[in-house]
């Protein structure tokens, strides 16, 4: 299940749509709107996505991390719009009968979604705003939400 | 020929559009599509990266050519998740 949403992450909802009774492990990741980047103290952040790609993209990463890494089934739900500090933008559950592929699926997931998904977040300051356009994504730690 | 241009983020912010039609000879490429942009819109032609080039919702080569595309979109580095 993949899906681009305005409306907040239910986290429920994406074990739901990733649990079966053959799985020992439901791996979830969520990525959450951090309230600094790079030093500047973020107000909230803008995603926009290239909607019919985005999820054509996402689609592509569910069928490969199955096909990877062997696992049951795979959620993945990414916010558009306005996010407040502290919110999921992104949210993952890799289902599998046992938890090192739910683990390594649902890490893979999330790098391979940074790396190719079209959408583009804008970080609100209290003195304007940028889009964040990087050629080589920051590392964890770095300026950017994971 | 005629192809829908769309653009992202800080690339439509330049353009001052998101979306926007363009006729192109018959053997155009993705880079001649960009080429003939840059003419237009002087704006993007400072970039500090690369766009990526997608075709009919497909990542695409820049010597891809666009005979039978209705779609390109020009991608700035993705900063999604």
């Amino acid at each position: 299940m993949v899906r681009l949403q305005a409306e907040p992450i239910q986290v429920e909802d994406l074990v739901r749509a990733a649990g079966s009774p053959g799985d020992g492990a439901i791996a979830v990741f969520l990525g959450t709107v951090r309230d600094q980047s790079a030093g500047r103290r973020v107000l909230y952040l803008e995603y926009q996505a290239y909607a019919p790609m985005a999820e054509s993209e996402m689609a592509r990463i569910e069928r490969e991390a199955i096909a990877r890494f062997g696992v049951s089934r795979v959620a993945l739900v990414h916010r558009t719009g306005r996010l407040e500090i502290g919110e999921a933008s992104v949210g993952i559950a890799v289902a599998s009968p046992h938890r090192a592929q739910a683990l390594e699926a649902c890490r893979w997931v999330i790098d391979e979604l940074k790396r190719s998904v079209p959408i583009w977040k804008k970080e609100h300051f209290e003195d304007g705003s940028v889009w964040v356009e990087e050629e080589e994504p920051r590392g964890e730690g770095g300026g950017d939400p994971p | 020929m005629r192809v829908q241009v769309r653009f992202f983020a800080s690339l439509a912010d330049r353009v001052g559009a998101d979306v926007e039609s363009v006729d192109v000879p018959p053997g155009t490429d993705v880079a001649g599509l960009w080429s003939a942009l840059l003419g237009k819109h002087p704006g993007i032609g400072d970039l500090r990266w690369r766009p990526m080039a997608a075709c009919d919702l497909v990542y695409a080569e820049w010597d891809q050519k666009l005979d039978g595309v209705e779609e390109v979109a020009f991608l700035p580095p993705v900063s999604g998740g």
